[in-house]
């Protein structure tokens, strides 16, 4: 309920808000758990395998517990934690993993069952019959067992993704970290401070410590309001640095303030790559719990969490509390909860020694050994030196110690080290590079401390950056020594938690340990210990200390499991950012794509750019029709497709020809200039790599063609040959493909549709096959080469991009009149068919060039990449599987790429397999289906039959071996 | 004699405003990329001066003035463009320069963008991994870096004034990726 007092929240605007379909009034301010605990609801989640009712146990992001759903359909957001959720108007929050509702849960009968469900129990148990395992006892256990889910629409929530650099990132903004700041920006270094809460503070938020003679938030709020004033200095609140990565990045998630959030365009986090030269890690501590049965009562809370909320959100979780611990932290709970006139039924020190100076029943040297109260703790149960007492609580707040926030200097493979004196894990030195730690994430717990710890660790980075540090008065502060006395568990009967989250009680820790999983890590993936989206935050030390006591060993030898980025949970599409639908990759669209799609042409992805399938005309239904027809306007009269995708490389200077006669198969140093050759690149390895054609422009200038889906590919590897293999030669080459846009004019009548188009007409005696040279379109100057991919006479125009898709539209309207039109890719892979020309489905990067029918293309009189491996035993011969031709002859008429090539009485099995098909396709031409296919000997099977097997489709069909190139053998066609 | 229109590569994608930013599509004029060939660095610079008034630019740097070029203004600048390569903006090379180097049209290659106001320099951190902090990529500072998933050239024109060149096929991805980048901005009051 909510209390007076001077917490910041003070009188704050009311805000509607519902749980679970009830609606509440909360504060500005509040956190969806202090409105809820101010409107004293105790129940907040069930716990992920038991059922258990669970309250609200901490007041941060490490909370296990209280763990909730909000938004619907591809807004929905499970598993957000009540302790980090801001209220805001209309916030319609659900609880999660409870059928049919929180207070009454019908699987909250696996907890009685309890004494089944130990560690371990389902290997043990549903082992048998196997089958089950999957359609049975898997769906049947997740559906018990679990957190919230996802809602299964595609998410529509904006997340985007941001980097920032400085000169020195600090982590946490309480005591240190704001004098790390300070300091540092006094000094003039880029500084950005990230703390996960919605205000800089830390604890000074949550306690009554005064630094500086004013309230330590007073304090806080004057740093910060220094710090934001400063041009040197990034303030990001509710950003929590998820993980330490090489280089000094570090990720970070940003969760935008709600009324952020809800404007339009606005996202709802931000994940961050902050690149720092140095680091200062002030993440602070959490409040470790004790364990005892049934110590996951709602109702028991940490220490820490009931002074946040008595201190700043003036909630009191209880009408009576107890307070237990085993450190001063206890005493200083019982003052403030005095202080805000709550009354606290029973101070337990488990320290023998202890003395109170408090007007609270005091119980020195006495534990909390049980918790009453199924929905909601009404009374705890006490070992004390003379006996056992019950005492009436509604809450109770405990404290085990403090567990230093190590995590982050741990991600990359560093191990903490275990300080006896305040028996907790403190970072290791030097365990992340340009990271040091401060504060009470060091294992320094006093105020003053704390803020000589930040000034120490920013002078240590001012150092490293060359930077001259400020004097820097400490300010005033309470520097009292840490008294902890050690206790993990409370003996006793009944289950005594220790991962709230994961329901992993002391209990499953000793099985492990008497199962033999006596390493942490064992024990850990025994007992999903850790495993929880909290990640072992509040459970890790306890667990490890249990085991240690179970396995006779001391802790620092027993080690601590490894803490593994994030720090807290970051949802995948806050790591994708960017990357969802289209934003998966950029789109390469040529400059005719408009027009293509106007025509209703369906567009593929070649590599990131969209190229056309086919162009339907009007009555046609099926892409076969468009296909077909296209291909018989090519044969028939012309055609006109862009080709604008392939890559194209413009390769200058004296050497130029040196380095074609190197990367190629064959030769080019000898093409004559205005002539076009094709050529084969061979990898290192003696495998084809692609192939193209290249012109020679002038003396010294060569244009090299690519295949779309390996330009990249190409261009790396020529700059590769260059810059490692010979930069002694004086030979520069860019890329121009973005530069021109280019179209195959195909076809009988490619002539005549050319001629009418360029400012003065070629003949052929000019302009035999493979020529090229500069031609004039409407006065603007063009690139003309005479070269076919379809076996038809042909041409490719290539125009400055600007006039692509006028050129295109030009040719188009002016083709339609000849009886032809535009052709798209399924057509252009018929006509190469038919021609028997190669693509990558054919050099797919197993091919050589003598399987592919090119051997006498690799140049005897001179060397180059590929040619010595290409030599190699293996590489060629008869057993090599060659490029053949296939037709089908037997009864089914169909072939299918993918299938393997069989002796016709063989049993089709992949031992007997002699080959398969790459491409296939109906040709329009020769009235039947077409095939390439590689079969082993194969040019030496021309006219022998053989059976295709396509297992996944079950097509079975007789082919004849013939040769690749199935029209037009001699080529008259294209050489006009 | 048949007509031919010419079509910039941001036609009917620009000018995008959003709050106070706005993109906008810049004509640089002719754009050449100048690539010299072994030892001839310094005599192309010479050349470069004498011909088009301007030095050749060191790696991460631009010569002359492009902000007045994206302005529209008729002069020549030089952007550097990778390994000993640069962008030759705004003027026909002279062809003297073809003895020093290897020259190439570019001027239909490259989208030209400029984002310019408040808020701009905000946008470009969602999109870029680069250090955009004014000490270290100042005024005529220039990298080739990623823009979300593209490869990008981004020049600084001023505190909040970016020149991006992308290839040309990914105009439409590049106007889509700064508009939703320059949404978030706004949102957060940032621009």
């Amino acid at each position: 309920m909510r209390i007076g007092g001077e917490g910041p929240i003070g009188r704050g605007r009311r805000i509607g808000f519902t749980f679970d379909g009830r609606a509440y009034q909360g504060l500005a301010g509040d956190t969806l758990a202090s409105a809820l605990l101010a409107n004293g609801v105790r129940v907040m989640g069930r716990s992920f395998k038991y059922h258990r009712p669970r309250g609200v146990m901490t007041a941060g992001s490490e909370e296990p517990n209280a763990l909730v759903t909000v938004g619907r359909g591809g807004l929905q957001e499970p598993n957000l934690r009540a302790t980090q959720l801001e209220l805001h108007e209309g916030l319609a929050a659900r609880s999660q993993n409870r059928w049919p509702s929180l207070t009454f849960d019908i699987l909250a009968l696996n907890d009685l069952a309890s004494p089944f469900f130990g560690a371990g129990f389902y290997y043990k148990t549903f082992m048998w019959p196997r089958a089950f395992w999957e359609r049975v006892y898997e769906p049947m256990i997740r559906r018990a067992a679990g957190l919230g889910a996802l809602s299964g629409a595609p998410s529509d929530l904006r997340v985007e993704k941001a980097w920032a650099h400085c000169d020195l990132l600090v982590i946490g903004a309480g005591p240190a970290g704001l004098m790390a700041a300070l300091t540092a920006a006094r000094a003039g270094a880029d500084v950005i401070i990230a703390d996960e809460d919605t205000r800089p503070g830390g604890r000074l938020n949550a306690e009554t410590i005064e630094v500086d003679g004013v309230p330590g938030r007073d304090w806080a709020a004057e740093i910060t309001a220094e710090l934001s004033g400063m041009d040197n200095v990034r303030v990001m609140t509710r950003t929590t640095v998820t993980g330490a990565y090489d280089g000094g990045t570090y990720g970070a998630l940003e969760r935008l303030a709600p009324e952020v959030a809800a404007r339009p365009g606005a996202p709802r986090e931000c994940f961050w790559r902050i690149v720092a030269r140095r680091a200062v890690l002030a993440a602070g501590a959490l409040e470790r719990p004790i364990a005892f049965a049934n110590n996951d009562r709602p109702g028991v809370m940490m220490a820490g969490a009931v002074r946040a909320y008595v201190n700043r959100w003036c909630v009191s979780p209880g009408r009576s509390v107890a307070v237990f611990g085993n450190n001063s932290d206890a005493h200083r709970t019982v003052a403030d909860l005095l202080a805000a006139g709550v009354h606290v039924s029973a101070l337990i020190d488990a320290r023998h020694d202890a003395t109170c100076s408090l007007d609270v029943p005091f119980y020195p040297g006495a534990q909390v050994s049980n918790a009453h109260g199924r929905c909601g703790l009404e009374a705890v149960s006490i070992l004390t030196p003379s006996g056992e007492e019950k005492i009436e609580a509604e809450c109770l707040a405990m404290s085990g110690g403090w567990n230093p926030s190590v995590h982050l200097t741990c991600h990359m493979n560093g191990r903490p080290d275990w300080r006896e004196d305040i028996a907790a894990f403190v970072p290791r030195p030097g365990a992340v590079p340009g990271l040091v730690a401060a504060g009470v994430a060091r294992g320094d717990f006093s105020t003053r401390a704390c803020l000589q710890g930040g000034v120490a660790a920013a002078r240590e980075a001012l150092t490293a950056l060359g930077r001259t540090a400020p004097e820097i008065d400490i300010p005033g502060a309470e520097d009292s020594r840490y008294d902890i006395t050690p206790i993990w568990s409370v003996p006793g009967r009944g289950r005594a938690w220790l991962d709230f989250q994961n329901d992993v009680t002391v209990k499953d820790v000793r099985l492990a340990a008497q199962e033999n999983f006596r390493s942490v890590e064992h024990m850990k993936r025994y007992t999903t210990q850790g495993m929880a989206p909290d990640q072992g935050k509040n459970s890790n030390v306890n667990a490890l200390a249990v085991l240690a006591d179970a396995t006779g060993r001391a802790i620092a030898e027993t080690g601590t499991t490894t803490f593994r980025p994030p720090y807290v949970p970051v949802s995948i599409a806050a790591m994708g950012v960017g990357g969802r639908g289209k934003g998966f990759a950029p789109q390469r669209l040529t400059t005719s794509h408009e027009l293509s799609v106007a025509r209703g042409a369906p567009m593929i992805e070649a590599g990131l750019w969209y190229r056309p399938s086919y162009f339907p005309a009007p009555g046609e239904s099926h892409w076969r029709q468009s296909c077909d027809r296209e291909v018989l306007m090519v044969r028939n009269a012309v055609g006109v497709t862009d080709v604008s995708t392939l890559g194209k490389i413009d390769i200058q200077g004296p050497d130029a020809a040196a380095l074609l006669d190197l990367v190629y198969a064959n030769t080019f140093s000898t093409l004559k200039p205005g002539r076009v050759r094709y050529g084969l690149m061979l990898r290192e390895d003696g495998h084809v790599m692609d192939d193209g054609t290249t012109a020679r422009l002038g003396e010294n200038q060569y244009l090299m063609t690519t295949t779309t889906a390996a330009a990249g590919l190409v261009m790396r590897h020529l700059e590769f040959v260059h810059q490692c293999l010979r930069p002694d030669w004086d030979v520069r080459m860019v890329s121009v493909t973005e530069n021109w846009a280019q179209f195959a004019i195909a076809g009988p009548k490619s002539a005549e549709l050319l001629n009418g188009l360029l400012d003065a007409p070629v003949a052929d005696a000019d302009w035999p096959f493979m020529s090229c040279g500069p031609v004039s379109v409407g006065g603007v100057g063009a690139r003309l080469f005479r070269i076919s991919f379809s076996g038809e006479r042909g041409y490719e125009l290539a125009v400055p991009a600007r006039y692509g898709e006028a050129l295109f539209r030009e040719l188009v309207a002016r083709a339609e009149p000849l009886g032809g039109g535009p052709y798209g890719m399924e057509a252009l892979n018929v006509l190469r068919i038919e021609k028997g020309f190669i693509t990558h489905a054919e050099i797919h990067g197993r091919t050589t060039a003598f399987d592919i029918g090119m051997g006498g293309m690799v140049s005897k009189a001179k060397d180059c990449i590929g040619k010595a491996a290409a030599a190699r035993p293996g590489l060629s011969g008869e057993e090599r599987e060659q490029l053949v031709g296939l037709k089908p002859v037997g009864t089914v008429k169909m072939l299918v790429p993918g299938a393997h090539l069989f002796e016709e009485g063989a049993e089709a099995v992949s031992d007997n397999s002699q080959g398969y098909i790459t491409s296939a396709a109906f040709s329009p031409t020769l009235g039947h289906f077409l095939g390439l296919g590689f079969l082993r000997n194969g040019r030496a099977r021309h006219g022998q039959r053989v059976r295709m097997v396509d297992h996944l489709k079950g097509v079975v069909a007789i082919c004849e071996v013939q040769d690749p190139v199935q029209y037009d053998r001699d080529g008259g066609r294209m050489r006009g | 004699m048949v007509e031919l229109a010419p079509k910039s590569p941001l036609a009917g994608l620009v000018p995008v405003t959003v709050g106070r930013m706005t993109l906008t599509e810049v004509d640089l004029g002719r754009l050449t990329s100048v690539a010299p060939y072994r030892g001839r660095d310094e005599g192309l610079s010479e050349a470069l001066k004498a011909a088009h008034g301007i030095a050749a630019p060191e790696p991460g740097r631009v010569t002359g003035r492009v902000a007045a070029r994206a302005s529209g203004r008729d002069e020549a600048c030089a952007i550097w463009f990778g390994q000993r390569m640069f962008l030759l903006a705004g003027a026909d090379p002279d062809p003297a320069l073809a003895q020093y180097a290897a020259l190439s049209d570019q001027s239909d290659g490259w989208a030209c963008a400029r984002i310019q106001g408040r808020g701009a320099t905000q946008v470009l951190a969602r999109l870029t991994p680069i250090d955009l902090r004014p000490a270290a990529f100042r005024r005529g500072h220039t990298a080739r870096t990623e823009l979300q998933h593209m490869a990008a050239s981004i020049t600084r024109l001023g505190e909040d004034d970016y020149l991006i060149l992308v290839f040309r096929a990914l105009a439409g991805t590049l106007v889509q990726d700064v508009r939703q980048a320059m949404q978030g901005v706004a949102a957060r009051g940032g621009g």
